[in-house]
């Protein structure tokens, strides 16, 4: 049989395709097709499999929601054994089976079982997060001497960086701005790696933290070890925020992260036709890299007044044809088994829903992108058994990667200063740079477009201030330029008469909003050239070929055919498109269409069914199932105390421990107009993530099921 | 004193013990205050406990009470309509040494004598009940069938519901600081937010029970010990009863666990030595031993997934058997103290003896009980199963 090929990205504008050979496994006793070490999770994907079993409570079907082992939503069967699919590799000949109510355990030969006492280690610093801000830390506490243990559960390190094909923001000269995530991610990789003193566990992940100082670790799945470190730097990340609506758990509805994680780190099309919710930086980021994959974006609700995301992103979304409705929600999702459709609606003032404009939409796939939370489990819990602990990056405050990268650095020096193997102090321009690039995005400008229709320029359509340069050091003529001394200002473009743009288009390559493009007027009169980063599948696209051309809001200009696509030496991925333009338009034309727009299948006048925000069937603890309806019962009843409801309804004893509901069931409260300071919230109980019995009993070898 | 908000009886603490009792006394016509200095009922070591019930004590009081108890949980939901998660699983002590099977054996015709259902089974009769179990070295065990579990916080809760319907009032965040009294009796309890008359004052305050007597000058001879205990992912339903081991191992003196009605498995150990104290961190120790051990009982337990642990203190006694009713020094002063982690299955039973002492109309039994358990007692018994 040969591998199902449908769902998998054979080409990509950014991502190389490794050739791989396939293995084997099996799903329901029927033989698919993996790559190696590819996660169970996305294997199935691979081969168009959602949906992962039923809920044992209610039959419900389950799927993916994190892809990130937060959620415990993926759990299969494999080998005999109840996995996160998400989080376990596939092997060659594995048995997988869909978890269809409780598993049943394998047996095991009758024989006394030998188990060994726990493997301890010490070390100066335990850095947990292997992302921007601990690779960072680790690099400093590297340079500096210090003892340093690095663990992290995925087997690439970076973080999130893996998942980010766009040239970043932020400052060229500090973090690598112009450079893009994955690209940032094996260089900050490389560097913590070439210490000695830098020890790094892959594949691990730190379980809870005790009274005797000690952090409990599952190493690289397959054994226990507690670590005692002086100091530790907790530099987890963030997880994804959830969101209560009706059908918020079908299989489809997911986050906006786990679409990255399918379509960037293991190249997978999930999905044909996607529905995203959330206008932040997530969810617009989301959207682009669903169009570079070949996924159409059906639509983006976003319920404030304005999306929170940079600018830049927002914009090369609403130019590739994205319809993106602020002051919107989603209502509701419908399917039987996997996501259908999805029921959008307008918000008032208190962002509860007007049923009079719901509108219902054709989708696949609903992605959530609400928000991010830190991971900051480890950072409480060390607090309250007395091991110092620093955090940084998103785990201490969400920000941009490049935030991270400087938070990073600054407490390793941090710590090693404590440590006594540094005798200098954090320089005081790091904390500036740090503050500075994880400032939030400025005021909207109004866009000043040139008016010179002779010779050659660069048009920015960079509208908003946010922390951003590369435009200014690329230029070898050095005509684009930031007042002043910092980096969150406008660039401008300088017309000068001693030094002429020679249109290199460099900065039309290296923006990374691709918000630059390029005017020529030099070899035409009464019409341009107009040169447009484009950073889609090359073949998409041929000279001859007519597309239509938009303005930085979004609207059509007109339709123009493409003159040629080039590509400049050192700016892989990112092509230079170039259509002759109209002189009265050719200034305000930034970029073209991708996709076609999408209408509604149907709209709704407000007088027949419809569902108010945190509707009562909504659910809000996936793990146990539990409804906002139940919740508010008890909210109303006069519960204050979140460790009650717990009690009565199970909220937050599932699989995932709270990390997905108990920030719903705070907005609960709120939403009943119940101010937060007069709820009690649960205590923080290890261990943070399912660890089997064999491996914390130290059995050696982890025996698996009799399905061989 | 007739300006003050009055009450026949003020309960510290709305736990395992104080709950039952309120709703006993309620329902009994007293006007009840329950002051507890946590936010909602069950927070201290009711929602600590793991559930498990059982009659098949040692001590003749402990049984009688325990036995009142199932009596209550086990028709809670018929007559009062919650669920509870009574079940009737049984408790199982297991036997592979000589020395335990003896031990067991003795207690047996004690148990026997007082009407308790129990049995010695073989090996291969504790196979039928528990199929799972490790038969290498397996002597048999007792299994006492009408023993079981229930859930302590939606226990706790119901009661707590009742008893507010049956006029009970409680108060939270609401922590006792003082404590009035004059010419040898109880006049007043005070707190942060003020001062309450009442006739007598129960003190149901668990692991902080001598904290709240130090206020009166009576000195109990309770402390609290620290005990771990955790749950797993749930799985297809594998035996009923909590099996116990009482061999002592490095690390710990017993260990005993059982499969909750959702399929988790919920285990528990008494660390040796005691670690004493109410801090609540967990030990780095617990989660390597208590794998262990239930994977000398279990070997099939070992592909299962741990999903949470957590620490909670039994408020312990010189002689493991708790300290109910009157002090000789104070009067309307009553004690329901030092319950040694067995306060979720005592609960219902001695809310009912300290409601019947109140009311004057105890029966035999319980005018035994409270002999028995007294505080004025030498404490130098010691129970056998604690």
């Amino acid at each position: 049989m040969e591998p199902n090929l449908e769902y998998r990205i054979n080409s990509h504008p950014i991502l190389p395709i490794k050739p791989e050979p396939y293995l084997t496994f099996y799903w329901k006793n029927q033989e698919f097709h993996a790559k190696p070490n590819e996660m169970i999770s996305s294997a199935l994907f691979a081969n168009g499999i959602h949906i992962f079993g039923h809920h044992p409570k209610d039959s419900a079907p389950q799927g993916i929601f994190c892809a990130n082992g937060q959620c415990s939503q993926c759990m299969v069967i494999a080998d005999g054994l109840p996995v996160k699919a998400c989080m376990t590799p596939v092997r060659s000949g594995m048995r997988v089976f869909p978890a269809e109510g409780l598993p049943t355990l394998p047996d095991v030969p009758a024989a006394a079982v030998e188990y060994g006492p726990t493997p301890r280690k010490q070390v100066e610093v335990l850095i947990i997060g292997g992302g921007p801000a601990g690779l960072s830390a680790a690099q400093e506490l590297g340079k500096a001497g210090v003892s340093v243990l690095l663990v992290d559960d995925k087997d690439h390190l970076g973080g999130k960086l893996v998942l980010q094909t766009h040239r970043f923001f932020g400052s060229s000269e500090a973090v690598f701005a112009g450079t893009r995530g994955i690209d940032i991610a094996k260089k900050l990789e490389a560097q913590a790696c070439s210490f000695a003193n830098v020890e790094i566990w892959r594949r691990s992940t730190a379980l809870a933290i005790f009274e005797d100082q000690s952090v409990g670790i599952l190493r690289e799945g397959s054994s226990y070890a507690l670590v005692y470190p002086q100091v530790l730097l907790v530099a987890s990340g963030a997880r994804e925020r959830g969101l209560a609506f009706p059908g918020n758990t079908l299989p489809g509805v997911y986050g906006a992260g786990a679409f990255q994680t399918l379509v960037n780190r293991d190249l997978i099309r999930p999905c044909k036709n996607l529905y995203i919710v959330g206008g932040g930086n997530v969810g617009l980021i989301a959207g682009y890299h669903a169009i570079q994959a070949g996924i159409h974006v059906a639509g983006l609700v976003e319920a404030a007044p304005a999306c929170g995301g940079y600018r830049v992103h927002l914009d090369k979304l609403v130019r590739s044809g994205v319809p993106v409705f602020t002051s919107h929600t989603v209502v509701e999702a419908l399917g039987a088994e996997h996501v259908e459709k999805i029921r959008v609606a307008r918000v008032d003032d208190n962002f509860r829903p007007i049923a009079s404009t719901m509108r219902e939409y054709a989708c696949d796939t609903v992605l959530i992108a609400v928000g991010l939370d830190p991971v900051n489990e480890f950072i409480k819990k060390a607090e309250e058994v007395g091991l110092p602990v620093y955090a940084a990056g998103d785990a201490r405050e969400i920000a941009e990667a490049s935030a991270a990268i400087f938070s990073g650095r600054i407490a390793g020096e941090q710590i090693a200063e404590r440590l006594g193997k540094s005798q200098t102090q954090v320089p005081a321009e790091w904390l500036q740079l740090e503050n500075i690039l994880k400032s939030k995005p400025g005021e909207l400008r109004e866009e000043q477009l040139p008016r010179a229709a002779e010779g050659v320029f660069p048009v920015l359509h960079c509208n908003q201030e946010i922390p951003c340069d590369p435009c200014t050091t690329i230029c070898p003529k050095h005509l684009i330029q930031i007042d002043g001394q910092d980096i969150r200002a406008l660039p401008r473009f300088l017309r000068s008469e001693a030094e002429a743009c020679i249109g290199c288009l460099r900065c039309v390559s290296i923006c990374p909003g691709l918000a630059i493009t390029l005017v020529d007027f030099r070899k035409r009169s009464g019409t341009a050239l107009v040169s447009l980063p484009y950073e889609q599948e090359a073949e998409h696209l041929k000279p001859g070929d007519l597309i239509t051309v938009t303005d930085t809001s979004g609207a059509a200009l007109c339709s123009l055919p493409v003159q040629n696509i080039r590509k400049l030496a050192g700016f892989s991925g990112t092509q230079i498109v170039s259509v002759e333009a109209p002189a009265e338009i050719a200034a305000k034309i930034a970029g073209l269409r991708l996709i076609s727009s999408t209408e509604p299948l149907k709209t709704f006048d407000g007088t027949g069914e419809f569902t108010p925000d945190l509707a009562d069937n909504a659910y809000v603890c996936r793990c146990e199932r539990v409804t906002a309806g139940e919740i508010r019962a008890l909210i109303r009843s006069g519960i204050r105390d979140i460790n009650q409801i717990k009690a009565i309804l199970r909220v937050s004893m599932g699989a995932c421990g709270g990390k997905t509901c108990l920030n719903i069931v705070k907005r609960m409260y709120q939403q009943e107009g119940i101010s937060l300071s007069e709820v009690t919230e649960p205590p923080i109980r290890p261990v943070f993530v399912e660890m089997p019995i064999s491996l914390l009993a130290n059995v050696p070898g982890r025996p698996s099921g009799g399905e061989e | 004193m007739s300006h003050l908000p009055a009450y026949d009886v003020i309960i510290a603490g709305a736990g395992s013990i104080g709950t039952p009792t309120a709703f006993y006394l309620a329902r009994a016509g007293l006007s009840v205050l329950v002051l507890e200095a946590l936010p909602s009922v069950g927070q201290a070591s009711n929602k600590h406990a793991i559930g498990g019930v059982r009659a098949t004590h040692s001590d003749v009081s402990k049984i009688y009470l325990c036995a009142e108890s199932i009596k209550v949980l086990s028709t809670w939901r018929e007559i009062y309509g919650d669920d509870i998660e009574w079940r009737a699983g049984g408790y199982c002590f297991v036997a592979y040494e000589q020395q335990v099977k003896k031990t067991l054996q003795d207690l047996l015709a004690c148990q026997k004598s007082f009407g308790l259902n129990i049995g010695w089974l073989e090996a291969e009769g504790i196979r039928a009940i528990i199929p799972d179990i490790q038969m290498e070295g397996l002597l048999g065990g007792t299994f006492s069938p009408e023993d079981g579990s229930a859930s302590p916080m939606k226990t706790c809760f119901a009661f707590y519901r009742h008893a507010k319907e049956a006029g009970a009032e409680f108060h939270f965040n609401e922590p006792v600081i003082q404590i009035g009294t004059g010419s040898g009796q109880i006049q007043s309890v005070t707190t942060a937010q003020g001062t309450y008359a009442c006739k007598y004052l129960i003190n149901a305050a668990g692991s902080w029970a001598a904290d709240i007597s130090n206020l009166v000058g009576i000195p109990l001879p309770v402390k609290p010990e620290a005990h771990e205990a955790g749950i797993t992912e749930p799985v297809q339903p594998m035996f009923s009863p909590m099996i116990v081991d009482i061999r002592p191992r490095e690390g710990s003196s017993n260990f005993y666990f059982y499969q909750h009605p959702t399929g988790k498995i919920i285990f528990c150990l008494t660390p040796n030595p005691p670690i004493l104290g109410n801090y609540c961190q967990d030990t780095s120790a617990f989660l390597p031993l208590a794998s262990q051990r239930l994977i000398e009982l279990m070997p099939k337990l070992m592909n299962l997934r741990v999903r949470r642990t957590w620490r909670g203190t039994y408020p312990i006694t010189p002689d493991g058997l708790p300290i109910f009713g009157r002090t000789e020094a104070l009067d309307g002063y009553l004690l329901a103290a030092g319950v040694c982690g067995q306060g979720y299955m005592l609960g219902p039973g001695v809310g009912m003896l300290l409601t019947h002492l109140i009311e004057g109309r105890l029966n035999a039994a319980e005018e035994e009980c409270l002999r028995a358990l007294r505080l004025d007692r030498s404490f130098t018994s010691a129970e056998k199963l604690k």
